[in-house]
């Protein structure tokens, strides 16, 4: 991009009439970062992104900090945090108060925390015996408030479960009364939650379209007991996070092959992941050898991240139409992703391929995931015109419920780092949110990690995973939004028509400040 | 009693079945539809199931596959309808298959009946059946005959019996504005309900128009305001534990 145009685009931040003045400070850094040279690639990836059969989530040209941290909070809260002259706090009030300040300082690719900690184990050691369920409420509502208001993106994210307690209680009755978007939430689901936790979480969808559930038998089997679910259905570990996220775009893959399914797996596949592979590489090493982000950031000098905990997550979209075009190759257009069997093993060959490419491929820096990235199925972007998100099945084209969960449940395991599937449901479960216990159960019974449900006529969308209100996209070109994440959606909404089927999955962005201006 | 063996064989009439029903019972239930009713009803929202022709055969072992795939998403199995009680023997291999079944076994066994059947018939289902939501659509015995064709008596019986044995999960008042919905008549049929059982599970259901036939045009769905009246009526005779749909 010549400077003139980037002159261009710093000037249109800088007269905007819509954007605030965060989302101001936030664009210009972006149109700096793309002064810089990218990492250097070797010339055929450097075309495959350039292409986008290969992307890197529009990060910047040069990372200074992780794409997604998740400090270990519990270790700040235990042992104070000394760059910010923090003691260990002894009360509630102090604990909320020493969180919220240490929010301010936990970086991410958003510029705001991802990852705002397990918060029912964080707080429930600081709720005196005494204290009643109106006081709790009462504290953790101002709370809540501070948190949409003092980080108003829908990608920062608490986690509660799998256990019961007075704080988990509390956040559902906050989360009725208040129905914000932020925080985004995650409820822990193992074998040990009680089915009335699952059916008070479920009456809190009802009303907020949060929480997203996770299979923590799964997770932990994945990741140990220290990971969390952040941004939107990211899974990771703890004191730990991801460099970057590079995604490889099966469609655009497939489009460039020519052959069936076999020789796409042998013959295309492993060059793709090779590629992607490369870019991820490049990025991982800009971030910890160029920016120095892990001997500087005082979260890696007190120990409340640590590089071994990290890893790199890798992406993939588009299956769908991938599978579809490969069954139309060997003259089955018929056979669909989600409603055919051919259709769908071919889908399942084709991740456990990517799987297996990925696990066999070492990348530095990424002893998280033991050297390996972690596979990821990428909910998608904005600009993602013709591909669908992640390994989902298409808007529109979903099969009943029970049909849905199982085509897709066999993909789950696959995915370390999440995959978020959107289910449907209408709207007779509000009268019986026990039947939504039932499903839910049922599907990370099933092998489901993730699951997400929304509910015909909600006021919330949930777009990759993030939230928004339909009242918040309403003028937003005119006169703007408080939070950030809400002009992904308008944009997902105008190039996807989310509103028209509010209650259907879709591709959205996570970040491309500049294709915002 | 004990339950004889279940025949898979067994043929049954089938109008339909559903997966997944969050409005069949307790939890997520899969839902067999029989065909053919004992009562005419007015209101009736699917008069197709009414009539003994139609529909299409099905065995046991054909339904029990297809409950086996959904199973790990169920509380249970709701066998509705039509009446499924017209078709007993049916119903009671099937609920006796799925209890004989080591993984379905824990799925519970529910009926969704207009209560018009004889006592030999919960005789004969009692080993097998965990629960039965019935349909009261008067308690007037003239009202009922209006609504209905048919008198009540055997359906209060039913109730009574379906108590007795706590086999009675829920009693359903299907109310339509100025037909069955005076307040003599609900304050009649709450203290009836809860001379049966004081803390009865009482379900009041407006009717809908939508899918009935054109003979129920006289019908009035009542608004929302009148469904929730309806409750309170029902709550001031008695302590009645009372949802409104």
């Amino acid at each position: 991009m010549s400077s003139s145009e980037l002159a261009g685009q710093a000037a249109a931040i800088v007269s905007s009439r819509t954007l605030g003045y965060d989302a101001k400070v936030r664009r210009l850094a972006s149109v700096a970062a793309s002064l810089l040279d990218y990492p250097a690639l070797s010339p055929a990836c450097a075309e495959a992104l350039e292409h986008r059969v290969i992307c890197d989530m529009y990060e910047g040209n040069r990372p200074f900090t992780p794409r997604y941290v998740l400090p270990d909070y519990a270790r700040a809260l235990a042992a104070g945090v000394r760059h910010l002259e923090l003691d260990a706090p002894r009360t509630l009030e102090d604990a909320l108060s020493f969180l919220t300040i240490l929010y301010a300082h936990v970086p991410s690719v958003t510029t705001y925390p991802v990852y705002v900690g397990d918060l029912d184990a964080l707080l429930e050691p600081f709720v005196p015996a005494d204290m009643t369920d109106d006081a709790l409420d009462a504290a953790l509502r101002r709370f809540w408030i501070q948190l949409d208001r003092m980080l108003p993106d829908a990608f920062v994210h608490a986690n509660v479960g799998p256990g019961d307690g007075r704080v988990i209680r509390s956040i559902w009755r906050v989360e009725r009364s208040l129905r914000q978007v932020v925080p985004n939430l995650t409820l822990k689901v193992s074998e040990s939650t009680p089915d009335d936790l699952i059916a008070d979480a479920v009456e809190t969808v009802f009303v907020t379209a949060k929480p997203h559930f996770v299979n923590h038998a799964m997770m932990t089997a994945d990741h140990g007991e220290g990971y969390a679910a952040v941004s939107c259905y990211n899974s990771l570990k703890v004191g730990g996070g991801a460099h970057t996220l590079v995604r490889l775009n099966l469609f655009e893959a497939v489009r460039r092959h020519d052959g069936g399914l076999d020789s796409f797996i042998v013959d295309a596949l492993p060059a793709w992941v090779e590629l992607t592979c490369e870019l991820g590489e490049a990025r991982i090493r800009a971030l910890v050898e160029g920016s120095g982000f892990f001997e500087s950031n005082f979260l890696a000098a007190e120990g409340l991240v640590d590089i071994d905990r990290f890893s790199a997550m890798f992406g993939i979209f588009g299956l769908a139409e991938c599978v579809n075009e490969l069954m139309a190759r060997q003259g089955r257009p018929d056979a669909r992703y989600g409603h055919d069997d051919a259709a769908n093993v071919a889908s399942y060959r084709i991740t456990e391929a990517v799987a297996e490419l990925v696990g066999a491929r070492p990348l530095p820096y990424c002893a998280g995931g033991d050297g390996r990235a972690y596979l990821h199925s990428q909910s998608g972007i904005d600009l993602d015109l013709d591909a669908t998100a992640g390994t989902r099945i298409p808007i529109g084209d979903e099969p009943d419920l029970r049909e849905h969960i199982m085509t897709v449940a066999p993909h789950h395991r696959l995915f370390p780092a999440g995959i978020s599937d959107i289910m449907h449901v209408d709207s007779t479960v509000e009268r019986n949110p026990w039947a939504m216990v039932d499903v839910i159960r049922g599907a990370l019974g099933v092998g489901m990690r993730d699951f997400t449900f929304n509910v015909a006529d909600n006021e919330f969308i949930r777009i990759t995973g993030y939230l928004v209100r339909k009242s918040d996209l309403v003028g937003i070109d005119e006169h703007g939004s408080r939070h950030s994440s809400d002009y992904l959606a308008a944009t997902a909404e105008q190039n996807h028509s989310v509103l028209p089927r509010a209650i259907k999955r879709i591709t959205a962005i996570e970040l491309d400040p500049l294709a915002l201006v | 009693m004990t339950a004889s063996p279940a025949s898979l064989d067994r043929v049954g009439r089938l109008a339909d079945t559903i997966e997944f029903s969050a409005v069949d019972g307790p939890g997520n239930r899969f839902v067999v539809f029989l065909q053919g009713c004992t009562l005419d009803c007015l209101a009736c929202h699917n008069p197709q199931t009414i009539p003994l022709v139609g529909g299409r055969d099905v065995t046991v072992g054909d339904l029990v596959e297809q409950i086996r795939r959904a199973a790990p998403f169920l509380s249970g199995v709701t066998i509705s309808g039509g009446e499924a009680t017209l078709q007993a023997a049916f119903v009671h291999d099937l609920f006796a298959a799925i209890g004989a079944e080591e993984s379905l076994a824990r799925l519970t066994r529910f009926l969704d009946t207009n209560g018009d059947a004889p006592r030999s018939t919960w005789d004969a289902l009692d080993g097998v059946l965990d629960g039965a939501m019935v349909d009261l659509k008067a308690l007037d015995a003239a009202t009922h005959v209006r609504l209905t064709g048919h008198g009540n008596e055997r359906i209060l019986d039913s109730i009574r019996l379906l108590h007795e044995r706590g086999k009675l999960y829920e009693v359903r008042l299907m109310l339509a504005a100025g037909a069955n919905d005076s307040d003599e008549a609900l304050q009649a049929t709450g203290a009836w309900l809860a001379g049966v059982d004081p803390a009865m599970r009482v379900k009041v259901i407006g009717y809908r128009a939508h899918g009935v036939r054109r003979a129920a045009a006289s019908l009035v769905e009542p608004t929302a305001e009148q469904r929730q009246y309806y409750a309170e009526v029902l709550s001031r005779v008695a302590d009645l534990d009372v949802t409104v749909v």
